[in-house]
């Protein structure tokens, strides 16, 4: 097999690079919380990719799936001694089963059902989180036990930070997630839900079964979501019902929309960039939500496909 | 290749804590709500701490140290607080932290400094912060659970035995909720009706008629916090359910008599600190000098009333000043060993005295039982 630089290696090599290599110029282990949290905002991205950017859905209450998995973490070990690991699996599992309950017949529809749905499903898992204070601590919140990876890799020699540990984990998270969003753009159904998001009327000619596929994907999407929230909880070993907020989920797909949706480094250098601002801008805090939504307009008028493919292609000049 | 990057990293990180300790100034870091939901109880948390620090600056420092504050606002996240924990922390080489608005903020912050052995004083409710006592975590303000009780002393001293309550599904409501049902059977008191309504609902009358309704009913009690419970005082009048009725700690500020209007709000009782009582308070009450200072200097900065959550962050501010004065020293763990210390400080809400098993320092004595007279707060004897 001869190694040759598809654009899929290269995102990832690219991406490998970056999580490897930035920790030499953190000055400080706060730099390695910050860039934990840009990669698990970065796996809920990526399946939002999957989404809006291969399928053309659009998902209001994705946070709703980032708070069953992030809850999942939380509750199945306590209740039924569950290990971490595998309530991340139960979380996800879940996660898919709702996804496929709503989109199953949400989905046969075009237009817009599908973001007023899962907008009506976010808030729902948002409401039963804080209600439900018996199970789930309501809206104080509630401890979440230790994944016990970082000991275990003690026992082996390896000793990191609580912050460094969760760098790297969760950069290597992301990595397998891009990994597999990748593979799924060349794969056929990645090439059916690209079809249907051009015209449906045309992929349905040719055979792709529309209401199937963007089941599919939608369902891909909220297991990213979910083990993203997985990893948040896991991470912050304690957690509320915020994560499953509102505010969340349009986070989610501002972080996508930004850094360009059709593009999995794209999403995740939105992530990047939606995570920062608000550390960067603390001396402004007054001025964050404006500069936020200045930043969301001028790239919505003159950078539409999204900061970092807008940004490739003007370096690569106009002809591509 | 991993290792001698943790190494670096390490390497680099010990030479930064080298170089922000050798800087002559004492560094107080502080995450506070001041926008988002919490900005209710947030925003005065950080106006009243920028005060006095520049208030003590002026004054000299501590020991001839000035003070630095780095201020981050959390929002009411969490997930932002513990980041920004992790920031005062390790990057900016904070030797204390004081904030943690809400409950959830300060379970995050908590955590950072418990593992960095930084002290923390909080500014949020719940038990849970400081019960199991955590050796570096401190709060200032009163446990729900104390507000219960003294809510429920005053009932038994009149008399009653059935009670309705009414309270808020916000985090605030729902956990003194619990907490007063956890208590309620010692003061010989029953909870016949209870009834929960959202924050956001602008009609609560349907609740309180059934409360009005139940047999035997004596008195209500509505723990809820922001404008929830004024909409509840509000149709309270309006039902002519004409019961004595409680309100919790969550609403002590002049804010709520305004927003539920002084006649529907007439007769209501609370416990609430001496800082709203302030020109009330007995010319030898220990906490009379520091309430009315800090109320005149407040007001005379910000124009706007005092409230019980910016005292909050003035006790902690207070805690901390003191601490650090008798320790000499701005060493996290001396810090520390001198708050636990701390005797018989007066603050705006009680009289703190901690020990290594009271990391809370306060006793039911903090809070006073008010009623709403004329419009305006009195004490009741």
């Amino acid at each position: 097999m001869t190694p040759k630089l598809t654009p899929k290696l290269a995102t990832l090599l690219v991406l490998a690079a970056l999580i490897a290599l930035t920790p030499f110029f953190f000055p400080s282990g706060y730099y390695y919380r910050v860039g934990a949290l840009i990669f698990v905002n970065g796996i809920a991205v990526t399946g939002m990719v999957i989404l809006i950017g291969y399928a053309g859905q659009i998902s209001l209450g994705h946070a709703g799936f980032a708070g069953i998995g992030a809850y999942a973490c939380a509750l199945a070990p306590v209740h039924w001694g569950l290990h971490p690991a595998l309530a991340v699996v139960l979380g996800a599992g879940i996660s898919a089963v709702l996804a496929f309950l709503v989109g199953r017949p949400v989905l046969r529809l075009k237009g817009y059902y599908l973001g007023v749905a899962t907008l009506g499903l976010g808030i729902l898992v948002s409401m039963v989180l804080n209600n439900e204070r018996e199970l789930t601590g309501g809206p104080d919140g509630m401890e979440v036990p230790d994944l016990g990876l970082r000991d275990l890799l003690k026992d082996w020699g390896l000793n990191l930070s609580n912050g460094e540990f969760w760098y790297f984990f969760s950069g290597l998270c992301l990595l397998i997630g891009a990994w597999l969003a990748l593979n799924l753009y060349n794969s056929p159904t990645g090439r059916a839900l690209r079809a249907l998001h051009g015209s449906e009327v045309a992929a349905r000619t040719v055979g792709v079964d529309v209401a199937r596929m963007k089941l599919q994907a939608f369902i891909i999407s909220a297991v990213y979501a979910s083990v993203s929230g997985s990893l948040l909880a896991l991470q912050n070993k304690f957690i509320t019902p915020d994560v499953a907020g509102f505010m969340h989920s349009i986070e989610m797909v501002t972080m996508a929309v930004l850094g360009g949706v059709g593009s999995v480094l794209g999403a995740i250098f939105g992530a990047g960039i939606l995570t920062l601002l608000p550390q960067l801008l603390t001396v402004f805090a007054d001025y964050e939500q404006m500069v936020l939504g200045i930043v969301m307009v001028l790239v919505m008028i003159f950078l539409r496909e999204g900061l970092l493919p807008s940004l490739l292609k003007k370096f690569r000049g106009k002809d591509e | 290749m991993k290792k001698t990057l943790t190494t670096t990293a390490l390497a680099s990180l010990a030479l930064l804590s080298l170089t922000s300790a050798a800087l002559a100034e004492i560094k107080l870091g502080a995450s506070i709500s001041a926008t988002g939901p919490a900005a209710f109880l947030g925003d005065p948390e950080a106006k009243t701490l920028e005060m006095l620090v520049e208030e003590l600056n002026a004054k000299g420092g501590i020991n001839g140290e000035q003070i630095e504050l780095v201020l981050y606002d959390d929002g009411g996240d969490p997930n932002k607080a513990r980041t920004f924990a992790t920031r005062l922390v390790e990057d900016d080489g904070v030797a204390a932290i004081i904030g943690g608005t809400t409950t959830g903020t300060s379970m995050s912050i908590l955590a950072i400094a418990e593992d960095a052995e930084v002290p923390f004083i909080s500014l949020a409710g719940a038990i849970d912060i400081i019960d199991p006592v955590k050796p570096f975590t401190f709060k200032t303000p009163h446990t729900d659970r104390m507000a219960c009780q003294k809510i429920f002393e005053d009932m038994q001293k009149r008399g009653f035995t059935k009670i309705g309550m009414i309270s808020g599904t916000d985090g605030f409501g729902a956990s003194m909720q619990a907490q007063c049902k956890s208590v309620v059977a010692d003061y010989g008191i029953e909870i016949i009706a209870d009834e929960t309504y959202d924050p956001k609902d602008a009609d609560i009358t349907a609740q309180l008629t059934k409360i009005k309704n139940a047999e035997g009913v004596q008195a209500v009690l509505n723990p809820g916090f922001g404008q929830g419970p004024s909409i509840v005082t509000r149709n309270f009048k309006q039902l002519e359910v004409g019961l004595p009725f409680y309100q919790s700690h969550g609403v002590a500020s002049d804010g709520f008599i305004e927003l539920a209007g002084s006649d529907a709000a007439e007769g209501v009782r609370l416990p609430g600190t001496a800082l709203l009582v302030a020109d009330l308070l007995a010319e030898d009450d220990v906490q009379k000098p520091v309430v009315t200072a800090y109320k005149t200097a407040f007001e005379a900065k910000t124009g706007t009333p005092v409230s019980t959550f910016g005292g909050y962050a003035h006790d902690a501010f207070l805690i901390m000043t003191d601490a650090i004065t008798r320790a000499g020293s701005a060493e996290p763990a001396a810090i520390r060993d001198a708050i636990e210390a701390t005797s018989g400080l007066a603050g705006t809400t009680g009289v703190y005295t901690f020990s290594a098993s009271d990391h809370l320092g306060l006793d039911l004595s903090a809070f006073r039982m008010l009623e709403i007279k004329n419009g305006t707060w009195a004490l009741v004897e």
